[in-house]
């Protein structure tokens, strides 16, 4: 096919064709860049915070000393990953019924947030915290006394639930 | 002689020849310094990141922290490789590049060696780059490397044509070849710098467009010669790796870096000499002391030294045949007319 039209003789000017104005001006946009705020965000001093919306690492909501959960399972059940464990047993509390072990595998755990979407009593959702370091892969299961976290950490999420869900 | 003052100090004996040999020495490891910390931060800033900000006040140490890297690491020696040729060639490299400085005067009073054909000298000297670089890109034994090698021979070679007919035009100018002849020519501001026709009435007006495409001619062929971008194809990550270094590792790595900086402040050094007049304090005779010279000089060369840096995070790199068609076709005739033109105004003055 001959082409005729698209040749780069035709589609610059005279002054593109020297190139040296079109350096000048590529230079004068980097010059203008090295002035700029920069993007750098210096990490351990300055923490990115993250908005309700965010699905960080799955926790239990603590209220008044113990946590929301009533055991039924349904956590458990619809998490694709099977990171979530929960044993159940009875107490005296008006709930009847509470999880005597409760465990999230972080190892397996895909954050999609299926176990916070599913519990009737908003009793696991997902916080801010991002930075998961494990030493070991036991270190990475997380037992009852490490998720439980008090509501008050938790009420943007609780919030962003409650209007969006 | 120049006037040279750790001569007038210590007296012409092996003591001094010693001490002059070694000052632009400390001032290349300090300088190289400066120069991979303003690669890293002018890079970065360009980029809108911050680059280094953890070693020592905003990243400051990072260069020596880098030598120290080079330093420690193993220095590996390919099973195959022709291992006389393959060692030695870093070091012809750097020699080169630092034989240059013997005849770069830093002031009116020193100068390592001021010999009255410095222009030529450094011309010579400039072209043992090129040896440095065919040797490892040979002796390697690997093919990458050979074809870096052979870029960079082809490369350096064609673009030091425009670069002698643009000295040879400010020699014309100035009458001379002597580095500090030239820069003496040049005194009294800026309006008598070379770039703007040197000394001369007001009918010197018509010679200025000429100088300055020599000038532009001189710097777009010495960002060939030093191999920097646009014209890198020579270590073209994205095509032959990293070419005539591609083998090499550790302190001999280093050596064809430091090699590279310490050349990018020669074309510099140059192009200040031959156009922007040396040491010469851009007011005439304010603030044109020894020490004031001296700096004028490292900081009008230090600035070409940015240019470079800035042109490399802006530009593309050219393509082989466009970097043959910019040499011949375009600078060599311009370089040939503007010639004619600064030699007709040099015979008239």
């Amino acid at each position: 096919m001959n082409v005729k039209n698209n040749i780069e003789a035709n589609r610059l000017t005279f002054w593109e064709e020297l190139y040296l104005p079109e350096i000048a001006r590529g230079l004068g946009l980097t010059l203008r860049r090295m002035f700029k705020p920069k993007m750098t965000r210096q990490y351990p001093e300055e923490r990115w915070e993250p908005t309700g919306s965010y699905r960080g690492r799955p926790v239990l909501v603590e209220e008044d000393g113990t946590e929301r959960c009533v055991a039924c399972g349904l956590c458990s059940r619809v998490c694709p990953a099977l990171a979530i464990e929960v044993q159940a047993a009875d107490t005296e509390l008006n709930k009847e019924r509470f999880p005597v072990k409760f465990e999230i595998n972080m190892l397996r755990c895909i954050y999609c947030g299926f176990c916070e979407e599913v519990c009737p009593e908003e009793a696991i959702v997902m916080s801010k915290d991002y930075e998961l370091v494990f030493a070991s892969q036991e270190e990475a299961i997380m037992d009852k006394p490490r998720l439980l976290t008090p509501v008050a950490v938790l009420q943007d999420r609780l919030e962003f639930l409650r209007q969006y869900r | 002689m120049e006037q040279n003052f750790v001569y007038d100090l210590i007296g012409e004996n092996l003591i001094g020849y010693v001490i002059v040999a070694a000052m632009p020495l400390m001032f290349v490891l300090v300088y190289a310094l400066v120069a991979i910390l303003g690669e890293l931060k002018i890079s970065a800033w360009i980029q809108e990141r911050l680059g280094p900000m953890r070693t020592g006040w905003k990243g400051v140490l990072q260069p020596i922290a880098e030598v120290v890297k080079l330093l420690q690491k193993e220095d590996i020696t390919p099973a195959n490789v022709n291992k006389p040729l393959f060692n030695v060639a870093p070091f012809i490299m750097f020699t080169g590049a630092y034989a240059a400085y013997a005849v770069i005067p830093f002031s009116s009073v020193f100068v390592p060696s001021g010999i009255n054909i410095g222009l030529f000298y450094v011309f010579a000297v400039s072209a043992f780059a090129i040896i440095g670089i065919v040797m490892g890109g040979w002796a390697s034994n690997n093919k990458y490397s050979l074809l870096g090698a052979m870029r960079a021979a082809a490369q350096m070679i064609s673009y030091e044509i425009p670069i002698a007919i643009a000295i040879l035009a400010v020699a014309t100018l100035a009458g001379s070849l002597d580095m500090q002849e030239i820069i003496k020519q040049q005194a009294g501001g800026i309006w008598n710098w070379f770039l703007f026709g040197g000394t001369g009435s007001i009918a010197k007006v018509w010679v200025i467009p000429f100088t300055f495409a020599l000038f532009l001619i001189y710097f777009i062929g010495s960002l060939a010669e030093t191999n920097r971008v646009p014209f890198d194809i020579p270590e073209g990550e994205s095509e032959i790796v990293a070419g005539y270094h591609t083998e090499y590792s550790g302190m001999k790595f280093a050596m064809f870096f430091f090699a590279e900086y310490s050349n990018m402040f020669v074309v510099s050094a140059i192009i200040t000499i031959l156009f922007l007049g040396g040491w010469q304090s851009p007011f005439g005779d304010f603030m044109n002391g020894p020490v004031w010279q001296s700096i004028w000089f490292i900081s009008k060369a230090m600035f070409f030294v940015f240019v470079q840096i800035w042109l490399r995070w802006t530009l593309p790199r050219l393509r082989v045949d466009q970097l043959m068609y910019v040499t011949w076709k375009v600078m060599l005739p311009v370089a040939f007319v503007a010639f004619f033109a600064v030699a007709f105004w040099a015979m008239i003055k």
